[in-house]
């Protein structure tokens, strides 16, 4: 066992809460997405991906690390929009498979056309000047760059919040998950909320690569790897909970980063095992409805 | 005319599904540039088979078949190069029992969640057992692949067959396949594989009758493994390594696009894929470097217009007229 002081464990609970936060990010809006439009989004780690690569031509291109911060989100956000209405917009009213296959098919797409336009071999992306040094919090040191992911996160959270509970558009979301026919029968246009929502889903799944980017690189395979870690979040969690989605997320993230300290080799196996301790415990996961959309 | 005659032709084989594959597997290897493609295309086409038979029958869509595929091909490599196992049969057999089992541990995870969380369950418990692959090195053979797996003569009552030449392996493939697929005949063809049909078109109603459905998800979960398992087994063999990627979620990936192309959910469906999958791969890959974007575009084609596979649009078409 490696020497455990107690700094270097905070430390990895730190760098756990920056993971968990990208997970979070993603997990969210996969959970959103299906919550409305009852669609596993297969390629959201795709659009991740390419939140991270339009990042690194946006920085070359820009040359501003907070320009990019929004411009990629909404560069990847606007392919979303167009994604689910030329594509994901004509399996609606099909098998719940469909949508899954196709959006399949299409990160197998993503990821060929990537290593196209942006060339086989992995890239790297620096943290912008301004968060590259560390920060002395006092008892230990820690990348800035990192607490700004983790600030980033929190804050992009807090207006997803207040967005689905204090505006009109977000009551209607919430309504749209719970009973669509009704919403429709209301005479409100869903077409342009699940629109809307999944170009928000896809953005934020863009951010996440964007922040993730500098971190741990940027390389084509880097959207499959995560999207099976949001899978597992999401079950944990429950599918539709986003409060599910945010403990869940940080909970694989604490879990991935302190074994990653103890037992590096079991890092990337034990994540599966707790799904399915959960799955055996708890088989509708830690906070979803039984029954929800099965 | 000629479209009369074709259509007589698909509705012929699928009333003798059974002498059809006996008659065109039998001259198959003589019809392609290579007589390896034919055996990839019988040996992929029966794992496809074994994907067919979950998702196409019962209505439960696995994104992890990898896994059993992978089992089957470890344990018969295993067997063969570490364990110093000289008989075929025994390392086909420890492959066959690797799946069974796994597919019997996973499905039952699996099948604790119903509807969209099945394929992601069955994706995550797949890429688990990748990454025990990938560190279980000494076993394995880690990132490297398991390699070094003798090819022994197959032991026939009274005598022995080499299998070194192409044509003598894919003609040993091709009775394990065709007693494969007779088996799947046999499945569909009782009451256990209607009831299977009955889960996928309405599963409420198939409870309602009474049926124990997940104890059924869960059979038709291990023979859909089983199958696969003897996919990977044969593959062991026939590349006389394990890649990893053999459990990789591409692996998974690959069997779900070959089904579908072909036509989930029809008899023949996973074998026209598997050939039109591994034909276009093998011609475009000498065109085209990123091939694969031009598969899952076609892919994703497919799945909007075609949602019946080749397979499917031509025998339904057939019927018609």
């Amino acid at each position: 066992m490696p020497d455990v002081s107690l700094i270097a464990l905070t430390a990895q609970a730190f760098t756990g809460l920056v993971l968990g936060g990208i997970l979070v990010l993603m997990a969210i809006g996969l959970s959103l997405i299906f919550g409305l439009m009852t669609v596993v989004n297969f390629a959201h780690g795709s659009f991740y991906m390419l939140g991270a690569y339009v990042a690194f031509s946006l920085l070359v291109l820009t040359k501003s690390f907070w320009a990019t911060l929004v411009l990629a989100p909404l560069v990847v956000g606007t392919l979303g929009f167009l994604v689910e209405r030329l594509l994901i917009r004509r399996l609606y009213g099909r098998s719940p498979d469909d949508p899954l296959l196709l959006t399949f098919g299409l990160s197998l797409a993503m990821v060929e056309g990537v290593k196209l336009v942006w060339g086989k071999v992995g890239l790297t992306v620096d943290p912008p000047r301004q968060l590259a040094a560390p920060v002395d919090l006092g008892f230990m040191t820690f990348p800035v760059y990192r607490l700004f992911v983790i600030a980033v996160t929190a804050v992009v959270l807090l207006a997803l919040w207040l967005f689905l509970e204090k505006t009109n558009v977000g009551l209607i979301i919430r309504a749209g998950s719970r009973d669509a026919l009704m919403v429709r029968a209301l005479g409100l246009d869903l077409n342009r909320i699940w629109l809307l929502v999944f170009g928000i889903g896809i953005g934020m799944a863009g951010l996440a690569g964007v922040l993730a980017g500098p971190m741990r690189g940027v390389y084509a395979e880097m959207g499959v790897e995560i999207i099976i870690e949001c899978f597992v979040v999401v079950v944990v969690g429950g599918m539709g909970s986003l409060a599910g989605a945010i403990i869940a997320g940080l909970l694989m993230g604490e879990i991935v980063s302190l074994t990653t300290f103890f037992a590096p080799k079991l890092a990337e196996i034990v994540v599966f095992v707790v799904m399915a301790v959960v799955l055996l415990v708890r088989p509708s996961g830690l906070f979803g409805e039984a029954g929800l959309a099965e | 005319m000629i479209q009369r005659a074709f259509g007589g032709l698909t509705a012929w084989v699928s009333a003798h599904p059974i002498v059809s594959f006996v008659v065109f597997f039998a001259i198959f290897p003589f019809l392609v540039p290579y007589e390896s493609l034919a055996t990839q295309v019988l040996i992929y086409g029966l794992f496809a088979l074994g994907f067919n038979l979950l998702y196409g029958y019962t209505g439960l869509l696995s994104f992890g078949h990898a896994a059993y595929y992978g089992l089957g091909a470890y344990a018969t490599g295993i067997a063969l190069a570490k364990l110093k196992v000289t008989s075929l049969w025994l390392a086909l057999g420890l492959g066959l029992a690797a799946a069974v089992v796994g597919g019997a541990l996973v499905g039952f995870l699996c099948l604790r969640r119903r509807g969209i969380y099945f394929a992601m369950l069955t994706l995550a418990f797949a890429q688990m057992l990748y990454f025990i692959a990938f560190h279980a090195a000494d076993l394995t053979g880690g990132d490297d692949g398991l390699r070094g797996i003798p090819l022994h003569p197959l032991g026939l009552p009274g005598t022995s067959l080499s299998l070194r030449h192409p044509l003598a392996f894919y003609f040993f493939a091709y009775v394990l396949v065709v007693l494969a697929v007779a088996g799947l005949k046999r499945i569909l063809d009782s009451p256990f594989g209607a009831v299977l049909q009955a889960i996928r078109e309405n599963s409420d109603r198939a409870v309602a009758c009474g049926y124990d459905i997940n104890r059924l998800k869960l059979l038709s979960f291990v023979f859909s493994a089983l199958f696969a398992g003897l996919a990977g087994a044969l593959d062991a063999l026939r590349l006389t390594v394990v890649p990893v990627e053999a459990l990789y979620w591409s692996t998974s990936g690959q069997v779900v696009i070959m089904t579908l192309l072909g036509g989930a959910g029809t008899f023949f469906g996973p074998f026209v894929g598997a050939a039109t999958y591994l034909v276009l791969a093998d011609r475009l890959s000498i065109f085209i470097e990123f091939w694969p974007l031009v598969i899952g575009v076609i892919f994703m084609a497919f799945v909007l217009f075609l949602p019946r596979g080749i397979w499917g649009t031509m025998t339904t078409r057939g019927v018609q007229r």
